[in-house]
């Protein structure tokens, strides 16, 4: 019998007691003693410079404590935000890296860009503060889309005239151009990957404090990777050495890579809370948010595909252009190139790929990873010009995929875009999908809409992700500044409860649950009886966190090789007890045993043994019952799968329903398929929200026009449907749970399926016009009207 | 400053406040009730749904003055103990929530619907929550919570 709490069950989440009784902590819920507020004075012109700041009618606000600028930071020696990812250029030049001052210095570079900040008694006091700044700007010419930038008729920073961050390639361009040229059929497609902004619902925070008896620094913050916070913003922005500064991230509020990046608040909270020796907060409000909230997506690409006359697919070539921001986020640089480029062969044999990428510098928010990153951009680029050439050709499009498809025994499968593909079956998943969403059925669905005067149309997705990141070589070899593995560490207690901890943070995705029943299912403890840590670098020794759907992937192998060497240790002390060869114990369902034999001891006991070591084997072993694992990955994992989605268009008001959506995934092993359900959910609403909802603005000032949830239209609940998600598992062979990761493949599947069915549903009344993300109705009644 | 005295969650209290305060500050910083939470600036989000009256209110469209003599019921009033209240247990065991800082304000809301309307449908659920924002859960478990929460509360 599987244990009802162990691998494979949908165990009801440990944590969800204090979520639904608003017992959660989250960093806005923390108050330190005497505790101060800060706010910060934000550039109100996308590019400026700053001539002067009077601070004197801010100090004279009743209750403000201190006022800092960028001039205070550097007097005191404080240095910029590194970027954790160095690209070079296709002539061997590194990227240009100009630096990111917490506080601008000198000139602000995007509308919110932070230029001082106020710190009061209270949160009231501290924005009349910052509001009372008397900051002289003189507003320069601003540079505010990837054509402005490449125009070069203003630049972001004076020494990079040309605003080119870097020009990367991937492939030979004459051997694939050759290639095009010589193909009997080809297809060419422009596609814009709209801006988006995460929108996780708790707004970031960030609280400093200084301990004036030991001098160690605590940071309270919202970040998916406390330990990549410590490690940047204490070696790199304010030289704290690791053992000075604790970094604590309590529950957090959702982070879709938004709270991957090291921020200017959390290193000017820290930096302050020391300089007048009382704790500063900090929390964005959702304005903040969406002005300096790191932003995704940003692409303008354009893509070829050649054929023969079968529809096999001979090449591809990309030419993508990805608006970096203002400044260099923490990991921006790879995402358009070894997140993005990679992924290009899909789910496809094409032999000959090229990728060309230009990454720009704007007078808007820094771009960085948001859900996917790279890879729905790179999903989108394959699907949406699939499902072009289907028509072109007039082969069905599961058809053509299915010609094209790396087969079942093909793996490993080496790509020619430096990705080895571990296993996979994506006929299988095609075959779910199409069985799910009733494709046979489709044509009377589309003849019963049309006789209701509705259009309707059907879009496939098959998509492909490298997750589990990352084989710390490998992305060392392609300029990751950090390793990418993950440690994990099991405390065996004397009564036989668990704690584990882990580098991995959940902000949402069942950690406390999902690593407990993996220590259920092996030490046989039950789910009640394991406690699951993350998020406090005073607790957990090291960890990279949580992005790139790393979490099991990466922490759970690092638990598996952590439980190992519990189950390795406690047989050791087993044998003891009864007597035995450790090489004749067996463990099974949390007893041990002796084979041939009735002994039996309960690991309880042996945990107890540990501790309690009257009758142990001393001259082997020491005391205790604790174990700690670090796994590097060997390769990437990669999920791959088929969402289908079906909807629906009223052509008189251009509003477009989804009728139907399906999701067919491989994550490979599944811990708790309830949870992994609900990360599929999430991230298909975001991907429809992509599609045909949001889209971030600036207008040509670089002002943000979609600043508010009056503007920024995130999906509501009306806005969507139930979906119909399955899965298929075929294990991933190079970790040892099977696991391949399932946070991102709806968002990264998603964009590309809607974007289909609406170009199929248009093209069903001969509109062949194409449209961008969002899909918005007045843009699908433009098309419709010909306007 | 002004004098505020209501009941929040079935508890006397009385506090002192400036009149620009919003209801959800005298909760979270005045009565460190810090369930009830804010996503937003411009009352789209939900995240800070209580009930006043019985009504489910967005506690940061309200200032704490209008309060005055009110019966607020915030996320922390609603199970009994540790006896989670019947739309509490419906999104524990639909997997209603990820990150849970929308729940607050999601439970607060669907317990309004429930009270009004026993029996929703899937309809009747998305339409109300429309003024709750969630991120992470496609809002696909939430509604089904949401109608098992509700017939829940009838038994």
């Amino acid at each position: 019998m599987p244990r009802d709490d162990g691998i494979g069950a949908s165990v009801r989440r440990k944590e969800d007691f204090r979520f639904v009784t608003g017992r959660g902590t989250y960093t806005d819920d923390i108050n330190r003693y005497g505790q101060t507020y800060a706010a910060f004075a934000r550039s109100p012109y996308a590019h400026a410079r700053i001539d002067g700041i009077d601070t004197a009618a801010a100090q004279a606000v009743a209750g403000v404590v201190a006022v800092f600028t960028g001039d205070d930071l550097a007097a005191a020696g404080v240095n910029g935000l590194p970027c954790g990812w160095q690209i070079h250029s296709k002539n061997g030049e590194p990227m240009a890296e100009p630096g990111h001052p917490p506080l601008a210095q000198g000139k602000a570079r995007y509308v919110g860009d932070a230029v001082a900040v106020v710190i009061a008694e209270t949160r009231a006091a501290a924005k009349a503060g910052a509001e009372a700044l008397e900051i002289a700007y003189t507003p320069l010419a601003a540079v505010a889309s990837i054509r402005a930038a490449k125009a070069a008729g203003a630049a972001v920073f004076d020494d990079i005239p040309s605003n080119n961050c870097y020009d990367w390639e991937l492939g030979d361009r004459a051997d694939i151009d050759a290639a095009i040229a010589a193909a009997p059929q080809t297809v060419t497609l422009s596609l814009v990957n709209n801006r988006l902004v995460p929108n996780a619902m708790e707004p970031r925070s960030a609280i400093g404090d200084y301990d004036t008896a030991t001098g160690e620094h605590t940071l309270f913050t919202t970040s998916q990777n406390p330990h990549v916070i410590r490690l940047l913003m204490g070696a790199f922005v304010l030289g704290i050495p690791e053992h000075k500064l604790r970094v604590v991230a309590p529950d957090v509020g959702g982070g879709f890579g938004s709270k991957i990046f090291h921020y200017a608040e959390e290193a000017v909270v820290t930096w302050a809370a020391a300089k007048i020796r009382r704790p500063v907060k900090w929390t964005s409000d959702r304005s903040e948010a969406f002005l300096t909230d790191a932003h995704g997506r940003d692409h303008e690409t354009t893509v070829t595909l050649a054929m023969d006359n079968d529809g096999k697919f001979l090449a591809l070539k990309v030419i993508t252009d990805a608006n970096m921001g203002a400044y260099l986020s923490t990991f921006a640089p790879c995402v358009p190139t070894y997140l993005y480029a990679t992924l290009l062969a899909g789910q496809y044999t094409t032999p000959k790929i090229f990728a060309g990428v230009n990454a720009w510098f704007t007078n808007t928010c820094p771009v960085d990873a948001y859900r996917g990153a790279g890879r729905p951009e790179a999903t989108y680029v394959v699907e949406r010009i699939v499902e072009e050439a289907a028509r072109h050709l007039n082969i069905d499009p599961a058809e053509l995929r299915r010609r094209n498809f790396i087969s079942p025994d093909a793996f490993p499968y080496q790509t020619p875009v430096a990705l080895e593909y571990d296993s996979g079956n994506y006929a299988g998943t095609l075959a779910l999908a199409t069985k799910a969403i009733d494709y046979d059925g489709f044509k009377a669905r589309q003849a019963a809409s049309k006789a209701a005067g509705k259009l309707r149309g059907i879009g496939f997705s098959a998509y492909i992700e490298a997750c589990g990141i990352a084989p710390s070589a490998v992305v060392g070899s392609l300029g990751a500044r950090a390793g990418l593995y993950e440690s994990g560490a099991v405390r065996v207690h004397p009564t036989g409860s668990v704690t584990f901890y882990t580098g991995s943070h959940s902000h949402g995705q069942g950690h406390e649950t999902t690593f407990a029943q993996v220590i259920a299912e092996r030490l046989g403890v039950s789910v009640e009886n394991v406690d699951v840590v993350h998020g406090d670098t005073s607790k957990v020794q090291f960890g990279m966190g949580t992005y790139g759907s790393r979490s099991l992937a990466v922490g759970g192998s690092a638990l598996s090789k952590a439980l190992d060497k519990v189950e390795a240790k406690a047989k050791k002390i087993a044998a003891h007890l009864m007597e035995a060869s450790d090489a004749d114990v067996e463990f099974k369902d949390g007893v041990f045993t002796v084979a041939g034999t009735d002994k039996s001891v309960a690991f309880g006991d042996v945990a107890l043994t540990a501790y309690v070591p009257h009758n142990f084997p001393h001259d082997e072993l020491e005391p205790g019952l604790e174990e700690q694992a670090f796994y590097d990955p060997k390769n990437f994992t990669y999920p791959a799968g088929c969402h289908i989605c079906e909807v629906e268009i009223d052509p008189d008001t251009g509003v477009i329903e989804i009728a139907n959506f399906v999701a067919a995934d491989d994550f490979g092993n599944i811990v708790n398929p309830m949870i992994v359900e609900g990360q599929v959910h999430g991230g298909i609403a975001q991907g429809v929200g992509q599609a045909l909802m949001e889209g971030c603005v600036y207008g040509e000032d670089g002002q943000l026009v979609t600043g508010s949830y009056m503007d920024y239209c995130l999906p509501r609940a009306d806005n969507l449907p139930n979906f119909k998600v399955s899965t298929q598992v075929t294990p991933c062979p190079h970790n040892p749970l099977g696991v391949k990761g399932c946070g991102e493949a709806g968002a990264i599947a998603a964009p590309a399926a809607v974007m289909n069915a609406v170009t199929d549903a248009l093209r069903s009344v001969g509109v062949t016009k194409p449209i961008d993300m969002p899909a918005t109705p007045s843009k699908v009644w433009a098309a419709l009207n010909g306007a | 400053m002004a004098t505020v005295s209501m009941t929040i969650n079935g508890k006397q209290v009385t506090g002192d406040v400036e009149g620009r305060t919003l209801l959800v500050d005298f909760l979270r910083e005045d009565q460190r009730l810090t369930g009830t939470h804010v996503g937003c600036d411009t009352s789209q989000c939900g995240a800070c749904t209580v009930h006043v009256d019985g009504k489910a209110v967005k506690s940061c469209t309200m200032l704490a003055l209008q309060a005055d003599g009110a019966a607020v019921t915030t996320i922390e009033g609603l199970a009994d103990g540790d006896v989670l209240h019947p739309m509490q247990e419906a999104f524990r065991e639909h997997h209603g929530l990820q990150c849970g800082f929308c729940t607050p304000g999601m439970i607060m809301s669907a317990t309004a619907l429930a009270a009004r309307n026993a029996a929703p449908t899937e309809a009747d659920v998305r339409h109300h929550l429309e003024g709750n924002l969630c991120r992470c859960t496609g809002y696909h478990n939430i509604v089904k919570a949401v109608m098992a929460g509700a017939r829940a509360m009838q038994a």
